[in-house]
């Protein structure tokens, strides 16, 4: 197996483990730090595959998402957190071994599902695309189980991370111009999250979305 | 089986069992430097083992014979587990009475035993700590046993020294699976060795002691042997660990020069694992018991992700 090839290997397995970390991460600054971690895991793997197919392309594509997701939107977030006070709160979660679990069966199932999928893929990492798969999961259970609001954000920008790690590893990335139109999206969306955020709180004096069950009437 | 195997099998033996308090002391000392003392020196253990020994052993009136064989039972249990893990070199003509799996069980009879002695007495601390210890030993068996089970996939074999043998015969590979149960591994070895984000190792009157409480009774000489055992067990953890992890450097064949080299580098790779311990230790807080579950069920999802990125990516 060549070098980079157990490089890609490797950043895809931390890249799933920093997806259950962020599961059961409680502290809200270090999430975001988390976050910022997975988007430079996932820059990273994509200059190791951009190294290993001699794609020009791919190189732009890392230093997109490297500004965007290690610098510009965590400084974004911490930012954020400082200004509502909430950086060092602790979100009450579900009991994590259970949650760590039921991760570990979406895990499962996801790379039972994927290997169909990766047997059409031509490209050399396809086999990463398992775990891009898992960890697109996992960011939608941590979405599911996640109390605030701005947690819920994180369990988005995290999916959205395992979405560009997916087209790496089927079709070697999106073409450039909707990778650019998907950037452009997320940032603006974590700026209209960010003026919601205040509306939330607010209105009801906490970022606890289960407060918007209320709304009704 | 040749007269050179039974030399290196008796050498171990010894090396294991001298040497372990040294370790200990090593990463006692650590962290006395880390915490900005001065530190008892190295050899502090022996001198506390010494002490020890001297003294008269004071047993409860109401012990059986489970409390008084339980020292014994446990050093013997701890030497063999120690003298079956390839140190210096894969060839160990013990090494086949128990492969990665007996050995967990060799160390879930020895902590068996424990548990068993500290209920004897009926003291209310001695049964707590027995309970405590049992709680702590059947999370971290069945992620240990997943930890094992990602090397023993890779080298199609569960004895320790053709595993050995197969890591060092390829050239290094980056295995993803080999880095997760690697982590798990440090994880499940703080807390079987009763280390700090499980159990403080340095309390001995503690409300929440896990391993102070279950040998509250012990005294003089039966407390130097259960002392010994526990330095016996981490040096045996720190050698599985290398073994399974950092086999590099191991003399396949046993010649003398070889063995030189591979005690050499032994020697510097268990003072940088005793070092790692000490800074783990000091960088750490001692977690809630209740919270105890939950690191020990991090330790069993990141071994089972290490043995599922392993079928995945066949590394």
């Amino acid at each position: 197996m060549p070098v980079f090839a157990q490089i890609i290997n490797m950043l895809a397995a931390l890249f799933l483990l920093v997806a259950f970390a962020m599961l059961t991460q409680r502290r809200i600054v270090h999430l975001i730090n988390l976050y910022a971690l997975q988007g430079a895991i996932l820059a990273f793997s994509i200059i190791a595959v951009a190294y290993g197919t001699h794609q020009q392309s791919l190189y732009f594509s890392a230093a997109l998402n490297a500004l965007l997701k290690v610098v510009v939107i965590p400084m974004i977030l911490h930012r954020l957190v400082r200004r509502l006070r909430i950086a060092w709160d602790r979100e009450s979660l579900l009991r994590a071994p259970t949650l760590l679990l039921t991760g570990l069966v979406l895990n499962i199932f996801a790379f039972n599902t994927a290997l169909p999928i990766e047997q059409l893929a031509g490209t050399v990492n396809r086999d990463t695309f398992a775990i891009a798969l898992s960890s697109v999961l996992l960011s939608l259970l941590m979405m599911i189980v996640r109390k605030t609001a701005i947690t819920q954000v994180l369990g988005f920008l995290s999916l959205e991370n395992g979405l560009i790690f997916a087209a790496t590893s089927v079709t070697y990335g999106m073409p450039m111009m909707i990778e650019l139109g998907i950037a452009l999206d997320v940032i603006v969306g974590v700026f209209i999250l960010g003026v919601f955020f205040f509306h939330i709180r607010e209105e009801f004096d906490s970022l606890d979305l289960h407060n918007l069950d209320r709304l009704g009437d | 089986m040749t007269a050179r195997t039974v030399a290196l099998q008796c050498l171990q033996c010894i090396l294991v069992t001298t040497a372990a308090p040294l370790l200990a002391g090593w990463v006692d000392q650590c962290r006395a430097w880390l915490g900005n003392r001065r530190g008892a020196g190295v050899l502090q253990p022996y001198r506390v083992l010494r002490k020890l020994l001297r003294k008269e052993a004071v047993v409860a009136h109401n012990a059986s014979w489970i409390f008084r064989s339980a020292p014994y039972v446990r050093l013997a249990a701890m030497a063999l587990a120690g003298s079956v893990v390839p140190l210096l070199a894969p060839l160990l003509p013990l090494a086949p009475a128990a492969d990665a799996i007996a050995l967990v069980g060799i160390f879930a009879f020895a902590r068996m035993v424990s548990a068993l002695a500290a209920m004897d007495i009926g003291t209310g601390f001695g049964s707590m700590g027995a309970r405590r210890e049992m709680l702590v030993g059947f999370l971290a068996e069945p992620a240990l046993l997943m930890v094992l089970f990602t090397p023993a996939f890779i080298s199609h074999s569960t004895s320790l020294p053709l595993i050995v043998r197969e890591l060092t015969a390829t050239r290094f590979l980056l295995y993803p699976s080999m880095a997760f149960a690697a982590s798990a591994y440090v994880m499940v070895l703080l807390a079987e060795n009763a280390r700090l984000p499980v159990d403080n190792p340095n309390t001995h009157l503690e409300l929440t002691m896990i391993d102070g409480a279950l040998h509250l009774e012990y005294a003089g000489r039966d407390l130097a042997l259960i002392e010994w055992a526990g330095a016996i067990k981490l040096a045996t953890y720190m050698a599985i660990g290398i073994a399974l992890f950092l086999p590099w450097g191991m003399s396949r064949t046993g010649s003398a020069s070889g063995i030189a080299v591979a005690s050499s580098l032994l020697a510097a790779k268990m003072a940088t694992a005793g070092a790692a311990l000490a800074a783990i230790e000091t960088v750490l807080a001692k977690l809630r018991l209740f919270r105890v579950p939950e690191f020990l069920g991090t330790a069993f999802i990141v071994a089972v992700l290490g043995l599922l990125v392993h079928f995945l990516l066949g590394s």
